[in-house]
């Protein structure tokens, strides 16, 4: 657990003294970061979310107030000692340009006194466990894209399997499906790992996905709203945290509702190959495709099939819902649609059934029915 | 070419003289100049002193500077040492403002990554700036070298033997000859100087070589 007490930075004024009417850029911050869970700090420039996150290892010290990791206060270790100790990924990954993959994900274990082999064996194991080739590891940084960059930078804060996990906009410099990627992948290890995670970000959505609370601060360093991501869109306290969770709060919120089980409608389909004459004999415009293992590939349009259902005639617009995801990718399924018939698939990717989205509404007004009522504060959420 | 051809042991013999003189003051200068650069790189306060008066050291004309050591040094004027000594004066002057430059070249983000990792000032500086500062440190160490190698030969005109001593023998004898042997045996030494910098920067820097994704 990482615990602020009244943390405060002010910056020298003019005069050069940090006590006078210097600007503030964190103002008297209490914030607890639960031990195997995600804290988001997200907020506007200037918000002071990065010299938050950089007062836990100490590249900042802090005017006045505390900080502790697990009850020792960090301001009494070494400092050497304390950063070897905290893992810390970059924006640009801020990869050793001189050395190769491998040696840049052994650099703490090396600093802590490891020997070289099995620094390097646990040092390739990480490598692959973050998604990048093992061929990967002689190469040199300026060899990898952004995103493979962005992975070793994961892999090198690993390597000494610290207890802490500073991360300061580690996905903002990658493209959007990058980004995206990195993110889940991000998810899954953390399920695995379970590391207390300080995690910076001026990305909302990226603060509601991976949170498992988040800290909106605002301008000043002034913690505005510590929540879970799911409160935090429901419930925004004031109108400086509405107007920064952003609009489609509504829809976004049922990404933490966990889809109900709904009688989901049999639907009739195809395979791949099909002939003209079977699509149109199933008798509705759109025919949903599927492959060998029962797994949705897309819809067809009866009228658009010349001679059989090939790849290319598939309509790829409609989104799988699947009946261990959300409310909102239940609900999504069914919009996406081209027949209006959202497609279902159960956790191995499956074919379930179909639901319309007139269907999906009244569970999600039975669930807000439900949450109204005291008797069952309990909260749905996905994950 | 005859005349060379007959005096080959004469100039290979001094050729090393001048190496000598020109390159051991390129290490010491070297040596001096890293905590140097160092100190300048790192202290802003100290940075304009540091490299004004390095800077200002290249300015002392090296004939005065061969005749003031001495008395300085407690040498005789006839004593080697004088040069080796001035010589590191102008390695130090052209390569403390070089290696601060190199330091402020490498990466922001590398050095906050360094730093977070929890290496050491020291630390540090050895096994991530240093590194990163070779491509800079060893470009301003060609420039240093051309210059001894040049300034080294002007040690003849207070007797120092090297390769300076043709161009002072062939100027007082009128005989162009020695004088030409002199320049093109300097420039081809200053050649080898440069070219044994660029191997041992590049086996120094294998990462520079890399073809981008």
């Amino acid at each position: 657990m990482i615990r602020f007490e009244g943390v405060t930075k002010r910056y020298a004024d003019a005069s050069g003294t940090e006590s006078g009417d210097g600007s503030v850029a964190v103002d008297d911050l209490t914030l607890e970061a639960p031990t195997g869970k995600i804290t988001v700090l997200v907020g506007p420039s200037g918000c002071g979310k990065t010299t938050t996150l950089r007062m836990v290892n100490r590249m900042i010290t802090p005017t006045s107030g505390t900080i502790s990791i697990d009850g020792r206060d960090t301001a009494s270790l070494d400092v050497a000692e304390l950063r070897r100790g905290i893992g810390y990924v970059i924006q640009h990954a801020g990869l050793f340009p001189h050395r190769t993959v491998l040696d840049n994900v052994t650099t703490v274990p090396r600093l802590l006194g490891t020997d070289k082999r099995t620094a390097r064996s646990r040092a390739m194991e990480l490598i692959e466990r973050v998604g990048l080739d093992p061929a990967m590891a002689r190469r040199y940084p300026a060899q990898l894209s952004g995103g493979q960059q962005q992975r070793v930078g994961v892999a090198r804060a690993l390597a000494a399997d610290p207890p802490v996990m500073l991360m300061d906009e580690p996905f903002s410099a990658v493209d959007p499906v990058v980004r995206e990627q990195l993110q889940n992948e991000f998810l899954r290890l953390q399920s695995d790992l379970g590391k207390t995670i300080l995690f910076v970000t001026h990305d909302i959505d990226e603060a509601v996905k991976l949170g498992d609370q988040v800290a909106v601060l605002r301008v000043g360093g002034v913690l505005a709203q510590l929540d879970s991501p799911a409160t935090l869109l429901a419930d925004p306290v004031d109108d400086f945290v509405a107007g920064f969770v952003g609009r489609d709060r509504g829809y976004r919120a049922l990404s933490f509702a966990a889809a109900p089980e709904l009688s989901l409608a049999d639907e009739p389909t195809v395979s791949l190959g099909a002939s003209a004459d079977d699509v149109r004999a199933v008798g509705t415009p759109w025919v949903l495709c599927v492959g060998d293992a029962g797994e949705p590939l897309g819809w067809v349009r009866a009228a658009a099939v010349e001679s059989e259902v090939t790849r290319t005639v598939l309509h790829r617009g409609g989104t799988v819902a699947s009946t261990t995801g959300s409310l909102r990718a239940l609900l999504d399924a069914a919009l996406s649609s081209p027949s209006g018939r959202g497609v279902v698939a159960d956790a191995d990717g499956r074919l379930v059934g179909t639901i319309r989205a007139a269907e999906v509404i009244p569970a999600i007004e039975a669930r807000r029915d439900a949450a109204a009522s005291p008797t069952s504060a309990e909260e749905a959420t996905a994950r | 070419m005859t005349w060379a051809l007959d005096h080959i042991g004469d100039i290979m013999f001094r050729a090393g003289q001048h190496a000598w003189l020109a390159g051991l003051p390129l290490v010491l200068g070297l040596v001096i100049a890293l905590p140097l650069g160092w100190l300048a790189a790192r202290r802003p306060r100290l940075r304009a002193l540091l490299l004004t008066t390095t800077g200002l050291l290249y300015t002392i004309p090296s004939l005065a500077l061969f005749i003031l050591l001495p008395p300085l040094l407690g040498t005789k004027i006839l004593d080697p040492v004088n040069v080796i000594v001035a010589m590191t004066v102008y390695t130090v002057a052209l390569l403390t403002r070089t290696v601060a430059d190199g330091l402020f070249s490498v990466d922001g983000s590398t050095q906050q990554a360094a730093i977070a990792m929890g290496y050491g000032s020291f630390a540090r500086f050895r096994a991530v700036d240093l590194p990163l500062a070779v491509p800079v440190i060893a470009a301003g160490l060609r420039v240093a070298a051309v210059s001894n190698v040049s300034i080294v030969s002007v040690s003849s005109l207070i007797g120092i033997s090297q390769l300076g001593y043709f161009l002072t023998d062939g100027y007082a004898r009128s005989f162009p000859t020695e004088v030409w042997v002199g320049i093109v045996a300097c420039l081809l030494l200053a050649l080898v100087f440069d070219l044994v910098i660029q191997v041992v920067s590049r086996v120094l820097t294998p990462w520079t070589r890399t073809v981008a994704a």
